[in-house]
């Protein structure tokens, strides 16, 4: 394995997972282990399987066709890619931040609470302070507390994004899923999500892919640089950037392709 | 090869834009001309007689069509109570659980050709189907009539508003551990809302004017029906009726409840158009 770093007691643990879009292998033997209340950052070029990679941790490509993980992906010791695996319940610990907000069309409270009413049958007085708790959280509270009954889409993409976080981290997953959360987010707004996942972390445990090498840099512990579906270097995100073991790596943190 | 002339292609360019033009105003001036002879008769048969009472006998003058008002509008909800239902969840399926399987592509190949159906067919359909059995023309087999009409329409608009509801969202909801029923009905329905009601209405609209349907299965009545078991009174039957009879203020009935049916539905389509605005600006 190319880890030179050992992570003790990891939350999740991937071992030998391959990934198939009908005959199409598009991840080749996955191994790596996320650390329990860090930023894992998954690095690499377009195309090169870090969002496939991700979702499987939840299993959401299952809702496409066609579509096949095999290996495991251990989360506490139990292997998530077993068929016996509640999918409802893998989901509600395993939460997910998408490339693009995607507020659900209804009120900022009603969007915030949809996870929540899901999971169990809360009160109206639980129900609102477990709302202002995600939305402060999500370093919202303050934007929206006035209007939570207007639609969640009305907001800006930042604040869209944040609700969608506050969302996600209202029905208290143990693990973040974090698939590209600001690429399609404005500078202000990038710095803002960036900061929250700083704070997350000591919540959740949490894995962002990121084309951005300079946010990898900036908010994750561990980085895994992927290429062509392989996990070609893992290692702590300072040691990846000032000392890449492999040429690879460091051809595309030195910006000379991707 | 002789380059041609920048006057000779302004003058080509004038003559298409002219046929073109007046291509489009002929449709428009055959449609305003409709309008304006539907509502110049129509206005003049409609008053309060009109709206409230019953029919009378055939060559006296005076009455209404207050009985064949309420019916068609007994039979047209009727139609959507089963129609529309049956439609949105055929539409459901091939939108979010068929989508690429052979029967889904079967069931789209069948709504395809009974969306070019014509009407009177429908109508013989259930004429052999209900009428025959149950021994009697009815409002119920008249909605049938309309509802099968309406069947294919509403499945094919719900896939469409469905199909454009972006995947991302679905996937949110399920990564929340949404079931799947809820993902539909809770997130993706309401994405979807006015742009399924706007496929609802249209399709109300389309067969709020059918008459060949109903003429071998609802047939027409001066009297009240409210059971809709017996032949039942209807504008559109009534319209056909009255038209082809003899009497001046028949004749003059008819153009009344044309104008009525007309209003109805460019308020069903003035409706939609308003919604679909909505959903574009929203």
């Amino acid at each position: 394995m190319m880890s030179e770093v050992v992570i003790e007691n990891p939350k999740v643990s991937i071992r030998h997972l391959d990934f198939y879009y009908g005959g199409n292998r598009a991840l080749k033997d996955n191994n790596l282990e996320i650390a329990a209340n860090k930023v894992t950052a998954i690095i690499g070029p377009s195309g090169c399987g870090k969002s496939t990679h991700i979702r499987t941790y939840n299993r959401i490509y299952e809702m496409y066709k066609g579509q096949r993980a095999a290996g495991e992906i251990m989360l506490d010791g139990e292997n998530l890619l077993d068929p016996s695996v509640d999918l409802i319940e893998l989901r509600m610990r395993v939460g997910m931040i998408f490339q693009r907000p995607t507020p659900f069309p209804m009120s900022i409270y009603n969007n915030v609470a949809y996870g929540l009413r899901l999971k169990s049958k809360p009160t109206k007085t639980e129900l609102d302070a477990k709302i202002e708790d995600s939305l402060i959280k999500a370093a919202l509270w303050n934007e929206v507390k006035d209007k939570l009954r207007e639609p969640g889409t009305h907001l800006s993409g930042g604040q869209q994004q944040r609700l969608c976080i506050a969302r996600a981290i209202a029905v208290e997953p143990e693990v973040l899923l974090m698939d590209e959360p600001a690429s399609a987010i404005d500078p202000v707004g990038t710095t803002k999500i960036e900061e929250l996942i700083e704070q997350l972390k000591e919540l959740y445990t949490i894995v962002i892919v990121t084309h951005n090498m300079q946010q990898a840099a900036r908010v994750s512990d561990y980085t895994a640089f992927f290429f062509e579906g392989e996990v070609i270097e893992f290692g702590t995100t300072p040691d990846m950037f000032s000392r890449p073991r492999k040429q690879q790596t460091e051809d595309y943190i030195t910006g000379r392709f991707g | 090869m002789r380059q041609r002339s920048i006057v000779q292609r302004r003058m080509v360019n004038a003559a298409i834009t002219f046929i073109a033009g007046s291509a489009a105003l002929l449709g428009i001036f055959m449609l305003v001309w409709l309008l304006v002879t539907v509502l110049g008769r129509g206005a003049t048969a409609i008053n309060w007689e009109f709206l409230t009472t019953l029919p009378k006998s055939a060559g006296s003058v005076g009455g209404g069509l207050a009985n064949a008002i309420v019916g068609t509008l007994m039979i047209t909800v009727l139609a959507t109570l089963i129609g529309v239902p049956v439609g949105l969840m055929a539409g459901i399926y091939l939108a979010e659980f068929g989508r690429d399987s052979k029967y889904a592509g079967a069931v789209r190949f069948v709504a395809g050709i009974m969306m070019g159906a014509p009407s009177i067919v429908i109508g013989l359909f259930v004429y052999t189907l209900l009428v025959v059995r149950m021994g009697s023309f009815s409002g119920i087999a008249g909605a049938v009539a309309l509802a099968i009409i309406m069947l294919p329409i509403v499945t094919r608009t719900s896939e469409d508003m469905l199909k454009l509801v972006p995947n991302q969202l679905r996937e949110s909801a399920l990564a929340l551990g949404a079931p799947e029923h809820k993902m539909i009905f809770q997130v993706v329905f309401r994405a979807a809302k006015s742009g399924l009601i706007t496929g609802v209405i249209l399709a109300v609209a389309r067969v709020s004017g059918e008459t060949a349907p109903l003429l071998f299965t609802t047939l027409n009545s001066p009297y009240w029906n409210a059971s809709m078991q017996g032949p039942t009174a209807n504008l559109t039957v009534t319209i056909f009726n009255y038209a082809m009879s003899p009497y001046a203020d028949w004749q003059a009935k008819a153009w009344g409840a044309s104008l009525l049916i007309m209003a109805g539905v460019l308020f069903l389509n003035l409706t939609a158009r308003l919604l679909a605005r909505d959903r574009k600006s929203g």
